[in-house]
């Protein structure tokens, strides 16, 4: 414990937080709308792209299905504001709780398949759940559930709910990016390194894979679940195709692999260059409707000729980029 | 003292017998050598012992526990280390971080910080303390061997298995390995037990005692050099005289 501590003030994990927190003051002191929608959007590919960054980068489990939890996150805390009025916060608490419950629950079957047969299951879970909430007649069915205004006078007004989702955003990205660096400079994060090399190898060598497997899965589903409660909270409706998009789940998977899986950094940088690569291809009319597909190629030529990514790629070639970029 | 024990152990997959009603013990600060041909049930015997198979048959106990069906990733904490016939680095990690892992896990049970302080330890010992920056999957294959070998005594096990570590290195290599491993067992009172297919001279100058395996069952077992010369021994590995 007094190891992580000390961790928390070191310099490859300040400078990337300081990034994180001036991008994010930006849009409140310009008063920016188009600057707040782009940074949120930002901010939850960084939240997003970390938390999958412990399942798949540490871990070396391609969780490809992983937006169920946002999808679940999304729909226990909209349920909760919906029928009872909670407030966002303890919802969005609660969304994330049930999704490290049922990660929990589903690592006990998917975590002992390996390879491809792990992410195809994943894809199926996330399928199935779809298919379930689109039946789930309490939860609006395929056409889902709307906010009636109201809910937002709680907040001081829906221009206010919004920049709480905003700053809430914010917060997270920052929390699951320092969780992302203890966890990679902790026991439990070379644990985790050892089954991602050889998860044979770590069995013999002490590691109770089982354990460690099904914690690193409940927190990257953890994360995500609060994610999708801020992200609906803000939207203001939440329907099955949205919350269960397997397109953002591609989306999460290339911006891991694009920044450099099993980095702090990585998935930051992955973020920032996702959000950039996709906004000038769709405000392009030649690309319009071709965005992922761009992503597609970009994602086949990487894992060709740069699989550790743009960050793995720097450490590599740059000794002293080691020190400071995590 | 005693520290492993097999008692009638046996292994079947599906219609063949890996290893056949075998018993054998192990004394603390005992260096023992395991031989027999290939298929003679080496390596199952190993992951018997390791917790990678559970015995259809006979139990296993360590410092008198039985761990017959223990969990393998819990008998590493107990003082069990061993290596691979076919070393398997954690290749993306730094050599360093290999033999941490090692700490961190084994018997030694270290801290993160202290974890790396021994891993600079162990690889001073065996000679790739220079390689501690660079990428295991970069190392060569001696450095491979060598690099588990490390990662395993940073275990700080009672307990090492050895599985054909000397095979494919040059002689003066296996000298060198030899004595390293003679000198650690004595500073940090370890038992090792060493399998081997051919290499009957390391064996010689390494263990005090032999067990020969043949077909799935314990063929001999006595001192190096009386077992060794056994003309059923010399029979197995060269044939019979036909005239």
């Amino acid at each position: 414990m007094k190891d992580s501590l000390k961790n928390l003030t070191d310099v490859s994990l300040l400078w990337l937080l300081a990034i994180i927190a001036v991008m994010a003051v930006i849009p409140p002191i310009t008063n920016s709308i188009t600057m707040r929608e782009d940074i949120f959007l930002i901010l939850q590919y960084i939240a997003l792209a970390a938390s999958l960054n412990i399942i798949l980068g540490f871990t070396g489990y391609v969780s490809f299905g992983h937006i169920v939890y946002y999808g679940i996150g999304g729909y226990v805390a909209f349920a909760l504001m919906y029928f009872y009025g909670i407030h966002l916060i303890p919802a969005m608490i609660a969304g994330g709780i049930v999704c490290a419950i049922i990660a929990y629950l589903l690592g006990e079957a998917v975590l002992r398949l390996r390879g491809a047969y792990f992410a195809i299951a994943t894809i199926g879970i996330n399928e199935a759940v779809k298919a379930l909430v689109n039946n789930l007649e309490f939860l609006g069915g395929s056409a889902g559930l709307f906010f009636n205004f109201k809910i937002y006078q709680n907040y001081g007004g829906a221009g206010n709910a919004i920049w709480l989702a905003y700053y809430l955003m914010a917060i997270l990205a920052i929390v699951v990016i320092t969780s992302n660096y203890l966890i990679k400079k902790s026991k439990f994060g070379l644990g985790l390194m050892s089954i991602r090399e050889d998860e044979d190898a770590a069995i013999v060598l002490g590691i109770d894979t089982k354990k460690y497997k099904s914690l690193a899965y409940m927190l990257s589903a953890f994360f995500p679940g609060m994610v999708g409660a801020i992200f609906f909270f803000k939207n203001g409706n939440i329907e099955p195709v949205n919350a269960f998009h397997l397109l953002k789940s591609i989306e999460m998977i290339f911006m891991v692999v694009l920044g450099g899986f099993g980095t702090v950094t990585g998935p930051f940088v992955g973020s920032l260059l996702y959000e950039r690569i996709r906004g000038l291809l769709l405000v392009n009319p030649l690309f319009k409707d071709l965005h992922m597909a761009v992503a597609g190629i970009i994602l086949l030529l990487l894992i060709l000729f740069v699989p550790s990514g743009v960050i793995g790629y720097l450490r590599d070639k740059v000794a002293i980029l080691r020190r400071y970029v995590e | 003292m005693e520290l492993l024990r097999l008692e009638n152990v046996t292994k079947r997959f599906g219609g063949l017998v890996a290893v056949n009603k075998v018993s054998f013990t192990v004394e603390k600060g005992e260096a023992i050598g395991i031989v027999g041909p290939n298929g003679s049930g080496k390596t199952t015997l190993y992951n018997l012992i390791n917790g990678v198979y559970f015995p259809d048959e006979g139990r296993i106990y360590f410092e008198g526990q039985d761990i017959t069906e223990l969990p393998t990733h819990a008998r590493a904490p107990l003082g069990m280390a061993r290596t691979f016939q076919i070393p398997r680095p954690f290749g993306g990690a730094t050599t360093r971080e290999n033999v941490a892992v090692g700490a961190m896990f084994g018997h030694a049970k270290a801290s993160v910080d202290e974890a790396l302080e021994i891993a600079d330890e162990y690889l001073k010992l065996v000679g790739i303390y220079d390689k501690g920056d660079v990428e295991a999957a970069r190392l060569t294959p001696l450095e491979k061997k060598l690099m588990e070998v490390a990662r395993a005594l940073a275990m700080k096990p009672k307990l090492l298995l050895l599985d054909e570590v000397m095979a494919g290195m040059n002689p003066s290599d296996i000298d060198q390995l030899i004595e390293l491993l003679k000198r650690v067992k004595e500073e940090e009172d370890i038992s090792i037990v060493s399998m081997v297919e051919h290499l009957m001279h390391a064996i010689t100058k390494f263990a005090e005692r032999v067990i020969v395996m043949h077909q799935g069952e314990k063929l001999l077992e006595g001192p190096t050099m009386e077992v060794l010369n056994h003309p059923k021994v010399v029979e197995i590995y060269l044939g019979k005289k036909v005239v």
